[in-house]
């Protein structure tokens, strides 16, 4: 009899699509108390292969911190890290209706995600690079860049640092080490190994992070990144946010079936797959991995097992591919929820300072917002002059765009 | 004053401005240890150390990507692409990313890298060890695009390069890094060593051809010819062989180009014949041609000619057929002075 059957192209498919019950039963969810060890000195790849296959946790369902990643963080870091959680989240709400009545072109937010961004800035140094993705706005705002100045950007007036040249998002700022954001996908990636092969050959101690999403880990940037990195062991730390969706496409287009913390021992890089709702634990990852890289031993790969909570952009309706209740189903909640749990049980938090933090936050948004707005607006400015849409292209504008600049001055 | 190679020049280029600088390194594949394919690197390593003539991975979009995030945290990384040929997994790295950083941070990052790639058919290269792509990095906003004809321009253009803080495309035609080639099967009017030839005299020290100068090698009243890299030299020995009275411009510099040498010469003239070893259609001969017509359509005495490429693929057997050689550029300019 005929064992084998003839090949069949496989296809992967969603957690969900529209109409249809969110299944989350093959996901193994462990209890923080079963995380993979933190590993203690110098590690090999290979012996990270239970914390890329695992789940790094610290809190519990419950609110309580538990296990041996446990970070050494004091009350006041915990409410910081909250605070800056919200921040973002307060960010993000007020730029979306903002973008909802015609006042920014675009946004995207990264709600259920804030926790991955804020707790890896926190955890990092202030000369430490970061090369974001687009929905990675937390780590500006643990930096303490301005939210005017965010928002100036966003609406591209005369205040914007990048003269009205980028789409919204696309944030940059050189002060704070936050290298200028691309549209074109995992190009910052390579672009972090290198950075930190300079730190290296310099012999400096900075080191560098960088930010991909699932669906990018599929471009060539990610294997050039992972071979740089492991190849001239760079002290970079290698993050991709898995948060089950590229746009419409689920992660296992690029996952296989498997971790995409899997992939980095391949590549023999000391991998952790953690749970990026995790306040915690994304912050004990990232103390850990930062040190091994200025140690010397070069660069770690981590997934943030987290979930996008919300369309992808605002030019987005997530509606359109996945069942509605999705978010709300997500195993791992939410981020800024859970903290709050935690600093509850600790008896350092309560629901009504949560209430008044929520209240004030809105009411800052709201203030940078005016100001912001103040400094002009997309449609009717002001804007930069016109002709500064020539500079920069070179350090020194040569004949031809000098040529064109006067064309666009008289017009012709 | 040394008698030097355009190989030599290079490597020359890459000492000078490593020893003045530590900030300068050069990666590629193959370019530490081994001192690259084409010996462009050689000595580098002993000199200099693994990390500053630093070998690869075969990985050019990585190699690129690299070079950005070295250039952005201080470094000046002079990377090479083994063939120019073989620059096109990088293109995204170049074009998305080296050649805007500037303008889309508004001024707050850029990454001075010089991107080498060994470029240019005449050596029996076949489909991918013989292109021209320079076509495709001057349409590219942001980037500068040179192409030396000599060892003394080559040494001289490659310490501005990498002086400059702008992204630098530097093409190497490599039929003419051992000596100069006047085109195949055809009388030759010079030497065939660099050793002879009055542009392999170089100076062992530091010094610069300026990026976007061009460089009028021969001056003549009946034709203005327009060419660079090798084709510099098989118009150079059509010209001496037809007798026509031509002036020929070497570009060295393709962006920002040099308008002014070539509109002070076509105006003179009257005629133009522009010449490269790249493909027809869209190559950088349509954009010198529309530019003499926008700059001298009031000077011209006949149709703007165009010796290149023919628009296929680089054949490996048709060699000669494809190549632009001194017989189509004679009978283009005869054909521009015999137009009235």
């Amino acid at each position: 009899m005929k064992t084998s059957s003839p090949s069949r192209l496989f296809v992967p498919v969603a957690s969900s699509r529209p109409g249809e019950v969110p299944d989350f039963s093959q996901l193994h969810i462990p209890e923080a108390k079963a995380s993979p060890a933190k590993p203690e000195g110098v590690i090999t790849a290979e012996e990270t292969y239970d914390l890329a296959l695992g789940l790094v946790r610290v809190l519990d369902d419950g609110g309580c911190a538990a296990g041996d990643w446990l970070p050494d963080l004091s009350v006041e870091r915990l409410i910081e890290g909250l605070r800056h959680m919200m921040h973002v989240r307060a960010y993000d709400e007020r730029m979306f209706r903002m973008q909802r009545q015609g006042q920014l072109s675009f946004y995207v937010k990264c709600t259920g995600e804030e926790a991955v961004a804020v707790a890896q800035a926190m955890a990092l140094n202030p000369g430490d690079m970061l090369f974001p993705s687009y929905r990675q706005q937390g780590l500006l705002f643990v930096r303490g860049r301005s939210v005017v100045d965010m928002m100036c950007h966003c609406i591209s007036n005369a205040r914007d640092n990048l003269k009205g040249r980028q789409m919204p998002v696309f944030y940059s700022w050189k002060e704070g080490n936050f290298f200028s954001i691309s549209g074109n996908l995992a190009t910052q990636y390579s672009q972090a190994a290198g950075w930190a092969m300079a730190s290296a050959y310099k012999g400096e101690e900075h080191i560098a992070s960088a930010w991909v999403g699932d669906g990018s880990t599929a471009e060539a940037d990610v294997h050039y990144a992972m071979l740089f990195a492991a190849t001239y062991k760079a002290p970079v730390l290698l993050n991709v946010v898995n948060n089950q969706w590229a746009i419409s496409t689920p992660q296992s287009f690029a996952s296989t079936g498997t971790t995409f913390a899997a992939r980095g021992i391949g590549y023999h890089i000391p991998s952790v797959r953690v749970d990026g709702n995790d306040f915690l634990a994304v912050y004990a990852v990232t103390e850990w991995a930062a040190e091994r890289a200025r140690q010397g031993h070069g660069p770690t790969f981590i997934e943030h097992f987290t979930y996008r909570a919300e369309g992808h952009s605002t030019s987005d309706n997530p509606a359109g591919y996945r069942a509605e209740d999705e978010a709300r189903l997500w195993p791992l909640g939410d981020p800024i929820a859970r903290l709050k749990q935690h600093l509850i049980t600790l008896g350092a938090w309560d629901l009504d300072r949560h209430a008044a933090l929520e209240a004030e936050l809105a009411d800052s948004v709201t203030r940078d917002w005016k100001e912001a707005i103040g400094y002009g607006s997309l449609e009717s400015g002001p804007h930069w002059p016109v002709e500064s849409m020539f500079e920069d292209v070179f350090k020194e504008m040569p004949p031809h765009l000098l040529k064109q600049r006067k064309q666009l001055e008289s017009g012709s | 004053m040394t008698a030097m190679s355009m190989v030599q020049a290079i490597q020359s280029a890459l000492d000078c401005t490593m020893e003045a600088d530590p900030s300068v390194l050069v990666m590629g594949e193959d370019v530490g240890f081994f001192g690259g394919v084409f010996r462009c690197t050689e000595g580098l390593y002993e000199k200099y150390g693994a990390h500053r003539a630093l070998d690869t991975p075969i990985a050019e979009g990585g190699i690129v990507a690299a070079a950005v995030g070295m250039g952005v945290n201080g470094l000046r990384p002079v990377v090479e692409m083994q063939f120019a040929d073989y620059i096109y997994p990088a293109i995204d790295q170049i074009i998305s990313e080296l050649a805007r950083l500037r303008h889309r941070s508004g001024g707050e990052f850029w990454a001075p890298v010089v991107i080498r790639a060994p470029c240019d058919g005449g050596i029996r290269g076949g489909q991918t060890h013989s292109q021209s792509p320079e076509g495709i990095f001057t349409h590219v906003c942001g980037l500068k695009t040179v192409m030396p004809s000599n060892p003394y321009d080559a040494k001289g253009l490659l310490i501005s390069a990498i002086e400059d803080d702008d992204p630098v495309v530097f093409f190497e035609p490599k039929r003419i890094y051992n000596g100069p080639f006047y085109g195949h099967n055809e009388p030759s009017s010079g030497p065939n060593s660099w050793t002879k030839h009055p542009m392999g005299e170089v100076p062992n020290g530091h010094y610069t051809v300026p990026l976007g100068k061009a460089n009028v090698l021969r001056r003549g009243g009946a034709v203005t010819v327009l060419a660079y890299g090798t084709m510099v030299h098989v118009a150079d020995a059509a010209i001496e062989n037809s007798g026509i009275d031509a002036e020929l411009i070497d570009l060295r510099t393709l962006l920002p180009l040099d308008t002014e040498a070539i509109v002070e010469s076509v105006r003179k003239t009257g005629r133009c014949v522009v010449v490269h070893e790249a493909t027809r259609t869209s190559g950088f001969g349509a954009e010198l041609v529309s530019e003499i017509q926008e700059e001298c359509f009031w000077y011209l005495r006949a149709p703007i000619e165009r010796v290149t490429g023919w628009d296929t693929p680089y054949p490996h057997a048709y060699e000669w057929e494809y190549f632009p050689g001194q017989a189509r550029i004679s009978a283009a300019m005869q054909r521009a002075i015999e137009c009235d």
